[in-house]
């Protein structure tokens, strides 16, 4: 009972030390100069663009990854095939790399003294330091999260239902958009969520790639650091509200999603405690 | 007006392992079959390569002496009942069971006709709006089924449609589709491992053992006249006694006679139902009781006698009558029995029955 106590209390104090005091930090140095400054930072034309790179940037890379991870999961989990194995370990793999590792092997590609480099700028085709380069080096380093989250349910859900569909008489098409596709909802749903805060925060890859030009080629993340490297603190932490404000939407939505699902969740808990 | 399904050497491997081997079988129209055998024996593989799920590596398919291989499963007019059910979990009981309407674009009045016909039909009309999370096992199981009558299939399969069940849902649920059987007529095939199930439900019953049919019958003739040691044993308890023949007369190896069989001289041996030994109370008697374990309607007494240990049934009444108590002697005697002796090289040969009742000799079975 002690020990349980302990447990709880332990963690409590580090997500308040870890979680909480940051949080409330960013949004008391954005406001220390008053409301007034802290929207005419937002206002300011360079974070606007910041803003907006920001959301195409996620506007690409998301729905690139949900129909990434889509067909992921159905491959993987009702086909056996040559590779899988590899596949399932490939996906995996913008996890184990340092982002900053991948924003470099993007550099290395297709930089002017990249493999393509040469062919690129030959079709005046521009990828580093501009924003095809940005989506793509986000949307790599965002790669696993819709693919992890809908595989594992769509092994786990089988093809039973699928099977049922067919004898009574669907398609494939019609069994893929009326079963499948609905059955993974919730896992799609809560791998968007991940993936877009995921996209919109990116810091390491997206800042090798981009060139940081403020008011250019600059993400909300990488707008806080050119701020807070000018000295405008405030600024950098208006911004940094902005981010946080995102994550604490992320989770709200989280925790809405998992309330309202909650009984298929328990039920997947039921059976794989079994 | 009912189908018929025409079954020809059908062969099924699932790569080193041969799971139907060489199946041939008639479903008669408008008949409820029963597939029956233990784990393993390919009962659902053959109920699979009906339906379309899957197909064979050698043999045909005939349904209605069309050949059905070549057909999809919505060609093929099945209805298919999964052992779990297989409800489509993001829809609610009627969007289930109006699926198969909804594919073939049938009209609205249409389908909200049909689905509510068949939700009377399985009596769940209040819950046409749940969703399966929220249905008990006995009526999803319903839902299924009407599922599968939706599109009003001329074959109907089920998997073992009551496994996931208790024993009292089991027993409703059967009573129920076998009242739906008899009012629907569809020729209908349910696969299950469970004797009880297939013999109080089915009209014919196929036992199938390692990917063949071993024998098929009636449930009374099949109970009655076992193909073979395997198919008794499964049936049902058995008491297995070495024994020979002699001049007419049957000795068990223990030493002592069980009983006559018209058949030839040489080694058999007898399998007797606990039910056909009757132990009886006698200080002198050869046999011992070693235990009575009275298990509700039924008592079971081990007796035992120059090293060989069986097992005799009685009713719990018969038992207060007998005054029977363990560590006591007795007699015992047999008053059936079947006899099967291995003769060429090594087939089972069916004898004939011990004891004075019916004798039948049959062809030796493979």
């Amino acid at each position: 009972m002690a020990v349980k106590n302990i447990l709880i209390t332990v963690a409590l104090v580090f997500m308040t030390l870890f979680l909480v005091f940051p949080l409330v930090i960013v949004f008391s140095e954005a406001l220390s100069a008053g409301v007034g400054t802290y929207f005419n930072a937002l206002i300011d034309p360079n974070v606007a663009d910041a803003i907006y790179l920001t959301l195409v940037i996620a506007a690409v890379a998301v729905p690139a990854n949900l129909i990434f991870g889509i067909m992921a999961s159905w491959c993987i989990a009702k086909f056996d095939f040559v590779g899988r194995n590899l596949l399932i370990t490939l996906i995996d793999l913008p996890f184990s790399i340092s982002p900053v590792i991948a924003g470099l092997l993007e550099v290395l590609l297709f930089g002017l003294n990249g493999l393509f480099g040469g062919w690129l700028s030959d079709h005046n085709i521009q990828i580093i330091f501009a924003l095809p380069g940005m989506i793509l080096a986000t949307t790599f380093v965002t790669f696993p999260f819709v693919a992890r989250e809908v595989i594992p349910l769509a092994q786990e859900q089988g093809n039973d239902e699928e099977e049922a569909a067919v004898t009574l008489g669907a398609g494939g098409l019609q069994i893929f958009f009326r079963i499948s596709l609905p059955k993974l909802r919730w896992g799609l749903f809560y791998g968007v969520l991940l993936c877009n805060a995921r996209a919109m925060g990116e810091f390491g890859a997206v800042s090798v790639v981009s060139g940081k030009i403020f008011g250019q080629t600059d993400t909300l993340s990488l707008a806080v650091e050119s701020l807070y490297e000018s000295y405008e603190i405030q600024a950098a932490f208006a911004v940094a509200s902005l981010l946080a404000m995102l994550a604490l939407l992320t989770l709200v939505l989280k925790a809405a999603l998992e309330w309202r699902h909650r009984d298929e969740i328990h039920a997947v808990r039921r059976k794989r405690a079994r | 007006m009912s189908t018929e399904i025409e079954i020809a050497g059908i062969v099924r491997r699932f790569g080193p392992h041969t799971v139907l081997n060489d199946v041939n079988l008639s479903v008669r129209p408008g008949e409820l079959l029963a597939l029956l055998g233990p784990s393993g024996s390919g009962k659902t593989t053959l109920l699979r390569l009906i339906a379309g799920l899957d197909q064979p590596d050698a043999g045909t398919i005939k349904i209605d002496r069309a050949d059905a291989l070549g057909r999809k499963p919505k060609e093929r007019g099945v209805g298919f009942v999964f052992q779990h059910y297989a409800l489509f979990r993001h829809m609610s009981v009627f969007e289930n069971i109006a699926f198969a309407l909804r594919i073939r674009k049938a009209p609205k009045p249409a389908v909200t006709e049909r689905v509510e016909e068949l939700l009377k039909l399985i009596q769940l009309e209040t819950l046409a709006g749940r969703y399966p999370a929220q249905l008990s096992g006995g009526q999803r199981q319903r839902v299924a089924l009407a599922r599968a009558l939706a599109s009003q299939p001329r074959v109907l399969l089920l998997d073992e449609p009551f496994g996931a069940l208790d024993a009292v849902v089991r027993r409703d649920l059967r009573r129920w589709l076998r009242q739906l059987h008899e009012d629907m007529n569809i020729t209908t095939i349910f696969v299950t491992h469970d004797q009880e199930e297939a013999f109080d439900l089915a009209d014919r019953v196929v036992i199938m053992n390692a990917g063949k049919i071993v024998q098929e019958g009636t449930p009374i003739e099949i109970y009655q006249t076992p193909a073979n040691a395997f198919v008794h044993e499964f049936l049902g308890e058995s008491n297995v006694l070495l024994a020979s023949i002699h001049n007419g007369t049957v000795y068990a190896a223990a030493g002592f006679p069980l009983g006559t069989a018209d058949a030839p001289d040489g080694e058999v041996t007898a399998y007797v139902r606990p039910h056909h030994i009757v132990p009886a109370a006698n200080p002198a008697g050869a046999w011992r009781i070693e235990r009575i374990a009275a298990t509700g309607s039924h008592a079971r007494i081990t007796i035992s006698r120059n090293g060989l240990t069986i097992e005799a049934a009685m009713t719990a009444d018969a038992l207060l009558e007998s005054q029977l108590a363990p560590e006591q002697n007795a007699d015992a005697s047999f008053t059936g029995g079947t006899l099967f002796g291995k003769g060429g090289e090594g087939r089972i040969r069916l004898g004939s029955v011990v004891g004075g009742k019916t004798s039948v000799v049959r062809e030796p079975v493979p």
